[in-house]
């Protein structure tokens, strides 16, 4: 079981609590992942990433087991501890302005 | 019972008020969309439950959102019904693609950027929703980067009018200080195929074909932050208001000068008479009297607050150029706040009412058409947007 978190803000969108959960057939890829998000939650579709290019929206970030995996390639395959559980992909707004 | 329903859009949340007929006493909502900034709410003209909200993040981009019960509840349109325990229906409407299409003309690519070179057109935000007065599904967006959608199914999807942005002039379009955006939107009443745009700042449009086409209409308008002031496209337009009984006539609060056109934009002349300055961002039309019509004098393009610490509106019940300040219950002291262009509305009962937000968080309103003034609500996020439903 993948475990998610998002920020609150997006919590509300969707209309959910504390973490998401997915089941994913291998290999999950950040694409498949975040494909996945966007298909239960359609109305998240454009608040991570653009609907059109799927480039990461600018103040999002992704981060995971420690790394920030924001920068990675999106068909790379996620940490063996995200794919198991073990920790969550959390997908985070990142903080600007002073 | 009548009765008014305030919409307010802040930097952090809408807010609904609410009184009967009377407008003397106030209810504000909880806040709506707590956090995120609410640009513009407005209702249908056919159906005053039926409400769409623009809702934007620098973070989380552009979400609309619209209500079908007055406000109690809000969906993104569209949707399917969400896995328990979600509930109700909740689907995209946030997907704002500029149409680069072969078939719609001439989309381009590029405008004009703050240093003079070419910038690729990059959706931000919604500014303006201007539900249709004759079809309830049909909703207008006026966007940043500057362009015109259209939803004929309640929200759901939205669809470029890419004429207007493939204008021969579109590569000369410049942002304002605010971005370069749409957001005046007036649908003639009388004429379903006649729509009046304006932009930031490339001044205003209008179109004689349900926005296929569009030409610029800004004759007589002169502006001296421009090479040639009297150029076809460029002003910094403001805001525009139109009474629906007579919609031929506009009148503008451009960066400077507030204008009038008696003949649907082909020619403006300069209406600020006697006003103390005549920069500012809203202007709006009295609900039964056409030439009766309301400003908020702001001190400069640099200084963004009233004359003076003295917050004053000021009515033309002649359609301008003699004009009266409207001070009862206004603050005339110490006051340093600004008005933004879509945060000033009227209402319809009997004795029209005038409301208008501020930057810092007032809302006031006047029951008898701007004669007396008082605040209905204190202390809110900075205010973007005011509109009024009337409820009968």
């Amino acid at each position: 079981m993948i475990r998610v978190t998002i920020p609150a803000h997006l919590r509300t969108l969707a209309r959910v609590e504390g973490e998401l959960e997915f089941e994913l057939d291998p290999p999950v890829t950040q694409d498949v992942l975040l494909t996945a998000i966007e298909d239960r939650y359609p109305m998240l579709k454009g608040t991570i990433r653009d609907h059109v290019t799927k480039k990461r929206r600018p103040f999002i970030r992704f981060f995971a087991c420690e790394e920030d995996l924001s920068h990675e390639s999106l068909d790379a395959p996620l940490p063996q501890k995200v794919v198991n559980g073990e920790e969550p992909y959390m997908v985070v707004g990142g903080i600007a302005g002073g | 019972m009548s009765g008014v329903r305030v919409l307010v859009g802040t930097k952090k949340g809408a807010f609904i008020i609410t009184s009967d007929e009377k407008r003397e006493k106030w209810e504000i909502s909880e806040p709506l969309f707590a956090g995120w900034e609410m640009y513009h709410l407005k209702g249908s003209p056919i159906d005053t439950d039926r409400i769409f909200a623009s809702q934007t993040s620098g973070w989380f981009g552009q979400i609309i959102q619209r209500s079908d019960d007055g406000g109690k509840t809000w969906n993104t349109p569209g949707g399917e019904k969400l896995p328990e325990p979600a509930g109700p229906p909740s689907g995209v409407s946030n997907k704002f693609v500029y149409d680069t299409s072969e078939e719609t003309g001439k989309p381009l690519s590029t405008h004009q950027w703050y240093d003079g070179t070419q910038h690729p057109w990059e959706f931000s935000r919604v500014w303006h929703l201007e539900p249709s007065p004759t079809d309830l599904d049909t909703v207008y967006a006026g966007v940043e980067d500057a362009a015109l959608f259209r939803s004929t199914d309640g929200g759901k999807s939205w669809h470029e009018l890419a004429g207007l942005r493939g204008h021969e002039s579109g590569p000369s379009w410049m942002p304002g200080a605010g971005g370069m955006c749409l957001h005046t939107i007036l649908l003639d009443p009388n004429d379903p195929n006649r729509i009046y745009i304006a932009i930031s700042a490339a001044g205003a449009f209008r179109s004689d074909d349900a926005g296929k086409t569009w030409r610029p209409i800004n004759k007589g308008l002169s502006s001296n932050y421009i090479p040639d002031p009297s150029a076809e496209v460029g002003h910094c337009v403001h805001n525009m208001a139109m009474h629906p009984s007579n919609p031929k006539t506009l009148f503008m609060q451009k960066h400077w000068d507030v204008m009038r056109t008696d003949d649907g934009g082909d020619n403006w002349t300069e209406v600020s008479g006697n006003l103390p300055t005549d920069f500012g961002f809203p202007i709006a039309v009295h609900a039964h009297e056409p030439d009766t019509i309301y400003v908020v004098p702001i001190k400069s393009d640099s200084e963004h607050f009233p004359i003076d610490g003295k917050l004053q509106v000021y009515r033309s019940r002649s359609g301008g150029n003699e004009w009266e300040a409207l001070t009862n219950g206004l603050p005339q002291s110490d006051c340093y706040v600004n008005i933004l262009r879509d945060a000033m509305a009227v209402d319809t009962l009997d004795s029209c009412g005038i409301y208008f937000g501020t930057t810092g968080g007032e809302v006031y309103c006047s029951p008898d058409s701007g004669d007396t003034w008082t605040a209905i609500a204190n202390n809110l996020p900075k205010v973007l947007s005011v509109e009024v439903q009337t409820l009968k």
